[in-house]
């Protein structure tokens, strides 16, 4: 068959990949749910469950949409739909794709089929680690927590507050990465510029680009303290249950201005 | 222990183990068929266009591309699996986007219903939100994809210019803002060595950045729990 990067066939089977994947999610969906209710849970705490967790997904997943348009270019809509679908995320796939564009002799990209599929092969084996490992380790680490709550309940407790607190720790961290920016020597910074120009082309970078997510952090945590101390007043537990998604958007708005300013 | 906890106890255990003994036998056997289907796409795509890859380009990009992803993948499973809990867990690593989407989710749908991840009631909460997150995430990839076929100029105008894309490229930073708020001012204590750790690493080394705050997350994770067990040993944590 000719090639094209959007052959029909190409998105009938990521078509079925990406029902199996909701088949999947459903299925645990109503298995979670009968043994929420076995287990007693108000019916209300699932509910708000269900629509604050929906909710709150759709700006990261139309930020996964703009990651399709942004490879869509190189590889046609299939492969990137199924690569941000399951498993993949955008850092990940960008590399796989990069790497694989720089082996085939540096081409920006793809126009046949054999570049396609070599593509294709490597960013779906990049992946796989995953999907053949959690299967066999989940159960093992699962009794290894177990075992841990068994012999002191409290200490299990803080465990995993704590493990979520280095998980926090580490993207709070990551925001600060660039602020160094801002006091590095002429030459130095030119380095950085230089070399962030090559990869995005020519975009200019400037020193207090490195304030935007320090800043946007900021908007938002000041948006989640507000609203938490404001539902507590109110006693609006509505407001609770959408603080995270309203925090995230307002957060990301203020980017916009931000960027204008700082960027 | 009285006899009445007793039985209480015996009661609560039972099913607590068949649920999650189910939990791990569809998750194994979804897991194999979704490794079979994700295989099928390079394999079909072979087959649809009658070539087999660029073996020597194959190589290249494989040895460029395996061992970074497959150790950091490695070591994911090992510190998201206890986070995610297992159905979750299941679910997310077929689905993906885990720090950027489902743990936040999990996390605050914990958080709200006001059970710990180590409960049962927290390993169902966190499936059911990790659930839907992945059907509505799937649901807008797929609504996007379709809008792309007749908008193919429009939508990347709307979605991607140069006003509104730095919105979507501070995601993480607006998420981790609100989620820091709400886990660092419940647990102060727990927050100040590994918080302040990341932020001079950060800093001070310029190789750390987006593309490796994944391989810094074990790293606080692993000095998060030892500092919480020393406090916790010290009596300065209850």
């Amino acid at each position: 068959m000719d090639f094209s990067l959007n052959n029909p066939w190409l998105f009938v089977i990521v078509a079925v990949i990406v029902l199996a994947v909701l088949g999947q999610s459903v299925f645990f969906l109503v298995r979670a749910l009968k043994r929420a209710k076995e287990l007693g849970i108000a019916n209300s705490t699932i509910k708000k469950t269900v629509s604050s967790s929906a909710i709150f997904t759709i700006a990261p997943a139309i930020a996964i949409v703009v990651g399709v348009i942004v490879l869509a270019p190189k590889l046609g809509v299939a492969l990137p739909w199924l690569r941000l679908s399951v498993i993949g995320s955008l850092s990940y796939e960008t590399i796989a794709a990069e790497n694989t564009l720089e082996a085939l002799g540096g081409i920006s990209q793809v126009t046949n089929a054999t570049e396609y599929v070599t593509i294709a092969w490597v960013m779906t084996l990049g992946i796989l680690i995953g999907l053949i490992l959690v299967p066999i380790l989940a159960k093992p680490i699962q009794k290894g927590m177990v075992s841990i709550g068994k012999k002191d309940k409290r200490w299990s407790e803080i465990f995993s507050d704590a493990m979520f607190m280095g998980m926090i720790s580490a993207f709070v961290g990551y925001v600060f990465c660039d602020v160094t920016h801002l006091f590095m020597s002429e030459e130095a910074f030119g380095k950085v510029a230089a070399k962030f120009a090559e990869k995005n082309g020519g975009a200019i970078l400037t020193r207090t680009a490195s304030l935007i997510p320090v800043c946007v952090m900021a908007v938002s945590a000041v948006i989640m303290a507000i609203i938490g101390l404001l539902s507590k007043k109110t006693k609006a537990r509505w407001l609770a249950d959408y603080a995270l998604p309203i925090s995230l958007i307002i957060g990301m708005a203020s980017a916009i201005p931000f960027t204008i300013w700082l960027g | 222990m009285t006899n009445e906890n007793k039985t209480f106890e015996m009661k609560e255990l039972k099913p607590t183990s068949t649920y999650m003994d189910n939990v791990h036998k569809w998750g194994r056997i979804w897991g194999v068929i979704m490794l079979v289907l994700i295989l099928a796409y390079p394999i079909l795509s072979c087959l649809i266009f009658g070539v087999l890859p660029d073996w020597n380009a194959l190589l290249k990009g494989l040895l460029a591309t395996l061992p970074m992803y497959w150790a950091v993948g490695l070591i994911e499973i090992f510190t998201y699996v206890p986070m995610l809990g297992v159905g979750g867990s299941y679910l997310s690593f077929v689905t993906g986007n885990i720090s950027n989407l489902k743990l936040p989710c999990a996390l605050d749908a914990m958080e709200r219903a006001g059970y710990k991840a180590s409960s049962e009631e927290g390993e169902v909460i966190s499936t059911i939100s990790i659930a839907v997150s992945s059907i509505v995430t799937t649901a807008i990839i797929l609504i996007g994809v379709i809008l792309l076929i007749p908008f193919r100029e429009e939508l990347p105008k709307i979605l991607n210019n140069e006003i509104i894309a730095p919105a979507f490229d501070q995601i993480l930073p607006a998420l981790f803002g609100a989620l820091g708020v709400v886990f660092i001012s419940k647990a102060p204590k727990l927050a100040i060595v590994p918080v302040s750790l990341m932020l001079i690493l950060f800093i001070a080394i310029p190789a750390l950045n987006q593309s490796t705050v994944g391989i810094m997350v074990p790293v606080g994770v692993v000095v998060s729990i030892l500092t919480a067990f020393i406090m916790y040993k010290k009596k300065w944590i209850k």
